[in-house]
């Protein structure tokens, strides 16, 4: 099978180039990026001028909610809806029912997920045995099933000696760390920023300082041991400066940020949304400008779509005790694209947030519309304006802030190894 | 969601789920109502004829005595029908949701329900989801409001203290985890106090409290230096151990009020306290039923604030 792309303003970030130019796919690979290509040599041709092209989305931190939560959502719901969305790979957080803490859960995964479609789905290992925080998983086991990191997802780990060995173990093999920066203690079962919106609605605060002060903490370890962590789901200001800093000192220290958090703040919360219950919670309108800042000069390498669908019930219910999280595979371009319209920031950036720069996170084969890479991209009409509708999400999960919101592009075609997953 | 859930298109109230919000001319209206409720019932006959016919259901998801009990005697002397049912959160835990359990008992044709649960928020859920016909009072949800203790607040100090735009207002203690001083600095705000003070040690206030209007103080002599009112709260002691004081003799010593310190206050200041009162914590024992203070005829208060809401809302409806 062979197909030649023409007239698509090419987004490449792994080398930089963004022009109008021709894009050929053969067997499953990108064999040409450039001017003159022979069109008799493709069995099919497609005109995509006004369009852009990218390398397809990759999203590091998406609940799925197999196997264990399928009331929720289910491969067979979910991978269409990634498809509809230009996503081409996704990383799966660990905490499933059960844990992803064994090889037989890693390969049980795979062939589901594969039974469903070809989405490239990357899994997270457990750090902990059942994430219980307890005792080191069997790491070394869990790389050679294909696990791309390791981390404990919300689950806390029982004490700083834990944190400083997992961290330590997990350098000797060479994987990445994903951390969730948010010191336990000091969230104390919050569910909203600390702060005059949550004070007012007297809701449980988690301040700012649960972010910090955890960030602080596994900088020092990262500085003590050398090993490298991914910091997922930024949310504060302060955090993001000392995501710079570490970056700064050379410290392997890596950042994502939920879509979410660069539009909403801790006032969405107001009126008792539970739609905009996350964790970590939507924080002060300087909070976001400063994570939009950080995006925008790369120190943030990531937006992800922090994809959490629920079934209605888990939302219906007084604030606090609903369940924290977004529905958000499907908002993960859009915003995005309409984060980039509102900053001013060039499209080859944001195609490198969400591509290269996950990729490099887990050091997948991804990003790169380079001949010889793997044909796992996306045409998307950039210049499209819609209006999101939680009805009409293909994800299971209705649970979005954004219902009724001004989206910008859309998906016309996706293309996973050359085959065309979905098309508009 | 609707932001004036509890207000009618045309500015009457359809639920009671927070003071924030509600126009000044509304709060004057239920005091005024009150007032005139609670001149009808001093004689001998006490019971009204205004929601004959109509039934309240006090759905109470926390254990309380006095606030169901007013509510109780509000709906009984304004000739309603009440019903109590007290909800234990594990039996909505096994599998009954709570919208479950709203949407049953509306099956039974109640007019009114009057909700305390522990959640934020709680009253503002079972409003958003209420039958077009059925009223929620909010009768405290977890930290956020407690409009009616708010209401019957303002109702005492107005009647003992008359304009508020001269009032300076001292709220004393465990405002972090306290609905009702959230509903009084709302009502307080809206009528125009001249000084909202919030006094605690620093582990009990919010942050951020300074943006609903109130003013912080983490002196006990300064908070109550020259004030008109002191409203005491209730310290709960279970939640108190461990982090937040190092004793409760440690916060009586320092934010207790005591005969001694009455001396801060202006000469002619109340004493409020919402109760139950914790003797020799928030206030010495002897000062509770004192001349200044005005603990027993909040409670009076009340149930006439209780029936004029009640009156008011169902009555609109009418």
């Amino acid at each position: 099978m062979s197909l030649l792309i023409r007239g698509a303003r090419v987004l490449d970030p792994a080398s930089g180039f963004d022009g109008i130019a021709e894009l050929g796919i053969r067997d499953g690979l990108i064999d040409h990026l450039g001017s003159g290509a022979p069109a008799g040599a493709y069995e099919e041709t497609l005109d995509a001028a006004g369009l852009w092209l990218m390398p397809g989305l990759l999203d590091l931190a998406a609940r799925l909610r197999e196997p264990g939560q399928t009331h929720k959502a289910s491969f067979r719901s979910e991978i269409p809806a990634a498809f509809a969305s230009g996503v081409t790979g996704i990383v799966l957080p660990p905490d499933t029912s059960p844990a992803i803490d064994s090889p037989a859960i890693v390969n049980r995964i795979h062939r589901s997920a594969q039974a469903a479609g070809p989405l490239n789905v990357h899994v997270l290992g457990a750090l902990t045995k059942g994430l219980a925080g307890e005792a080191l998983s069997e790491m070394g086991a869990l790389k050679q099933a294909g696990c791309v990191g390791l981390g404990n997802a919300y689950a806390p780990l029982a004490n700083s000696l834990i944190a400083r060995r997992a961290l330590e173990y997990a350098n000797g093999l060479g994987l990445t760390v994903h951390v969730f920066a948010q010191d336990p203690a000091l969230s104390n079962g919050g569910c909203v920023h600390e702060g005059p919106v949550g004070t007012r609605l007297g809701l449980a605060p988690i301040p700012a300082a649960a972010e910090v002060a955890a960030l602080r903490f596994w900088i020092s370890l990262v500085e003590d041991t050398g090993a490298s962590i991914h910091i997922g789901r930024l949310s504060t200001a302060k955090g993001a400066g000392l995501v710079d800093s570490a970056q700064r000192r050379g410290l392997p220290v890596t950042a994502d940020v939920a879509v979410h958090q660069l539009f909403l703040t801790d006032e969405d919360v107001d009126g008792f949304n539970a739609q905009c219950h996350v964790i970590p919670p939507l924080r002060s309108a300087e909070d976001r400008d400063a994570l939009r800042d950080a995006v925008r000069r790369g120190v943030i390498g990531a937006i992800c779509s922090d994809h959490q669908p629920h079934e209605a019930d888990a939302k219906t219910n007084p604030f606090p005790q609903t369940e924290p999280g977004i529905s958000g595979l499907e908002s993960l371009l859009p915003l995005a694209l309409r984060f980039a319209s509102e900053t001013g920031m060039a499209p080859l950036d944001l195609a490198a947030r969400l591509s290269s720069g996950p990729a490099a996170v887990i050091d997948a084969d991804a990003g790169s519309l380079a001949a010889g890479r793997p044909a796992d991209l996306l045409l998307v009409d950039s210049q499209a304006r819609w209006r999101l509708q939680a009805a009409a999400l293909r994800s299971a999960g209705r649970n979005t802030a954004f219902d009724g919101s001004e989206m910008h592009g859309r998906v016309v075609r996706t293309l996973i190894r050359g085959q065309t997953v979905f098309s508009a | 969601m609707n932001p004036n859930l509890q207000i009618t298109p045309d500015g009457r109230l359809r639920h009671l789920l927070t003071l924030e919000g509600l126009e000044p001319a509304l709060l004057r209206q239920i005091l005024d109502k009150a007032e005139e409720l609670d001149a009808a019932t001093q004689g001998p006959e006490k019971k009204l004829g205004l929601l004959r016919g109509r039934t309240v259901i006090n759905l109470f998801f926390e254990p309380s005595t006095r606030t169901r009990t007013t509510f109780e005697l509000a709906a009984q002397r304004l000739s309603a029908d009440v019903l109590n049912l007290q909800v234990s959160a594990s039996s909505t835990s096994k599998g009954e949701t709570l919208l479950d359990t709203l949407k049953t008992l509306e099956a039974m044709q109640a007019d009114m329900f009057v909700i305390r649960h522990e959640a934020s928020g709680a009253a503002h859920f079972f409003a958003e989801h209420a039958a077009p016909g059925v009223a929620i009072l909010n009768a405290g949800d977890g930290r956020h409001a407690h409009p009616t203790q708010g209401l019957l607040d303002l109702y005492t100090i107005r009647k003992h203290k008359g304009d508020f735009r001269q009032l300076t207002v001292a709220i004393v203690g465990d405002i972090l985890h306290s609905r009702v001083a959230r509903s009084d600095i709302h009502g307080l705000r809206t009528l125009g106090a001249k000084e909202i003070r919030v006094v605690a040690p620093p582990t009990l206030i919010p942050a951020g409290i300074e943006a609903m209007g109130a003013k912080v103080y983490h002196s006990l002599a300064a908070g109550l230096d020259g004030a008109d009112v002191v409203i005491l709260l209730r310290l709960q002691k279970e939640r108190m151990l461990g982090a937040f004081l190092p004793s409760l003799g440690e916060f009586h010593r320092d934010f207790g009020l005591t005969r001694e310190r009455l001396r801060h206050l202006k000469p002619d200041a109340i004493i409020m306290h919402p109760g139950p009162i914790n003797r020799g914590v928030e206030i010495e024992g002897d000062l509770a039923y004192g001349e200044r203070s005005l603990i027993l005829q909040q409670v009076q208060y009340g149930i006439s604030v209780r029936m004029a809401v009640m009156a008011l809302i169902l009555g609109a409806e009418a």
